[in-house]
């Protein structure tokens, strides 16, 4: 997966001038340039183009790992960022250089509202992520689970719309909604569980089924024992 | 079951050969007096079951009942209740009984008799046959007509004009959730919209849309059908045409030449209807397509209907054609 990057990083060393310049724009020719083309203007068939995406989706995408990718036609999925902090800012730096485009987003999960927060999880999320954030599926896609996304992830998430994801705009879901939302989401990531044995957090189904089980079985021992005690 | 079948074997053959009166000397089955309490009881019962299993036509024909699920499962739980106990007091006080020792059987010619004597005395004791026997299929045929009642919802066979029946016709205006007007220049491309007609009721299955729009080169819409997405915005019925559930998932691919093309899914069981070409099924159960909604933009850039759904909206059931008269 990441065999590009490594390949891309150990050319790098061998640049003349490598050392000097601006640090973003030699990072993207070194991990980036192949799919989304010199200066971001996208290559047909390989990587769209980053004009205008703007600091949200770079930052979105390198900070997940999803980005760089090893081949464009695999859904990109969280993975071991090997970027240092200050490579990363760099690199945003870079993609939002190239047009204008938004600027990463400050949520406040703080000021949001838990229960508010479920109700419109409930209504735009958790059709694929489920309920509990633990992720699902689409046809052709896996929605991922939420359980290590931080706040500032989310909304990038939420407003940009990565991979298959639908985008949701100011209109659809306010910035307090996504405050709310992502307070949810984190406490999703610790939810109460009254059961005592949460199961993945799938709900009282699982969980109900799983007494059943046990159930069954004490039952149908204790019949046996009964019926020993009647018949010797 | 092979004494059961051999008991019903036995039955059929004693009906069809009717024997000659037996002498009282020769009987196997103790003689029992006539249980006239018993039997009035058993009529009784038969009658209880006969009139619940009526009323659960009467119960399903009557939508204007509250509770209407409750009272048809009163009335198939007490039709089966009455029946049972009609069948037990004919076992226990009307059926005189005889144990065996040996079992059945029926290569001997000489125990064949016997158990035909056997089935014919264990008769002995009904005193009101005809009328016992009336109330019994009286009350079979109660319960199997109650039985096949909910057949009739499998329907409409004859005229499926009502299926076809919407909220949505030429120049309804769709609306959000809070009932404020869409307007063309809101609907943004990779997300989503739930809409519904203007004054109508929501909860009417055929009343909840989805909103999406596509550049206009994307679209793929069959020929009759062109102009029924004026700026690439195309509505969809909400509700999924396999089992009824919302359809809540949104795929759109961020850069197209390589991710799966743009699609609604249903999150029951992954049916997946293509936006481009007219909600046809890429995946999953559903087995016709997702019925769209003609789409207008008014002079003031609102958006209207302009006109009904191209198929029935809601799962499908054998019932359900595509054909047929469009209002």
């Amino acid at each position: 997966m990441r065999a590009l990057l490594v390949c891309a990083a150990a050319a790098l060393l061998f640049v003349p001038g490598a050392h000097g310049g601006d640090l973003g724009a030699q990072l993207y020719g070194a991990g980036c340039i192949t799919c989304h083309g010199p200066e971001g203007r996208g290559i047909a068939d390989r990587g769209p183009s980053l004009r205008g995406a703007g600091a949200r989706a770079a930052d979105f995408y390198l900070r997940t790992g999803y980005m760089p990718l090893a081949s464009p036609h695999t859904q990109p999925d969280r993975s071991r960022v090997l970027f240092s902090q200050r490579e990363l800012a760099a690199l945003v730096a870079y993609v939002a250089s190239l047009a204008p485009g938004p600027r990463i987003p400050t949520p406040h999960p703080a000021r949001g509202n838990l229960a508010e927060g479920q109700e419109q999880f409930t209504e735009h999320c958790a059709g694929c992520h489920q309920i509990v954030a633990e992720g699902g599926y689409v046809t052709n896609a896996v929605a991922p689970p939420l359980k290590h996304a931080g706040p500032v992830e989310i909304a990038e998430a939420v407003r940009t719309g990565p991979y298959l994801m639908p985008r949701f705009s100011a209109q659809q879901i306010t910035d307090a909604q996504l405050d709310s939302i992502i307070r949810y989401v984190i406490y999703a990531k610790h939810p109460d569980d009254r059961g005592g044995w949460a199961l993945g957090h799938l709900g009282p189904v699982p969980e109900g089924l799983v007494t059943w089980f046990v159930g069954i079985v004490l039952l149908v021992a204790t019949c046996l024992v009964i019926g020993r005690r009647l018949h010797p | 079951m092979r004494r059961w079948l051999i008991a019903l074997v036995v039955l059929v053959l004693g009906r069809l050969r009717r024997r000659p009166e037996l002498d009282s000397g020769g009987r196997i089955v103790p003689p029992g007096g006539p249980d006239r309490r018993a039997e009035s009881l058993v009529l009784l019962l038969f009658a209880g079951a006969t009139l619940c299993g009526a009323a659960v036509p009467v119960v399903y024909a009557w939508d204007a009942i509250p509770d209407q699920t409750q009272f048809l499962g009163l009335a198939f739980g007490l039709a089966f209740a009455f029946s049972s106990a009609a069948c037990i007091v004919i076992g226990k006080r009307l059926v005189v009984t005889e144990e065996l020792e040996e079992d059945y059987g029926l290569s001997h010619p000489d125990d064949r008799e016997a158990l035909e004597q056997l089935v014919e005395e264990s008769g002995d004791r009904f005193t009101r046959k005809r009328l016992l026997f009336l109330a019994g299929a009286g009350a079979g045929s109660a319960l199997g007509a109650a039985l096949l009642t909910p057949a009739a919802s499998l329907g409409p066979v004859f005229d499926v004009s009502s299926l076809y029946r919407t909220p949505w016709h030429r120049g309804v205006r769709l609306v959000d959730e809070t009932g404020r007007a869409l307007r063309a220049g809101d609907i943004e491309e990779a997300t989503f919209y739930t809409a519904y007609p203007e004054h109508a009721d929501r909860e009417q299955m055929g009343a909840p849309v989805v909103v999406v729009r596509l550049k206009p080169e994307q679209l793929r819409l069959p020929d009759d059908r062109r102009g029924w997405a004026p700026a690439g915005i195309l509505a969809y019925s909400k509700i999924c045409t396999h089992a009824g559930c919302a359809i809540a998932l949104y795929r759109k691919p961020t850069f197209a030449p390589v991710e799966p093309r743009p699609a609604l899914v249903c999150p029951c069981h992954y049916s997946t209807f293509d936006v481009a070409n007219g909600g046809g099924v890429l995946f999953g159960p559903a087995g016709r397509p997702l019925p769209q909604l003609p789409l207008a933009i008014d002079a003031s850039g609102g958006l209207r209907a302009a006109g009904n759904f191209s198929g029935p909206v809601g799962p499908s059931w054998w019932g359900v054609r595509n054909h047929g008269a469009r209002s």
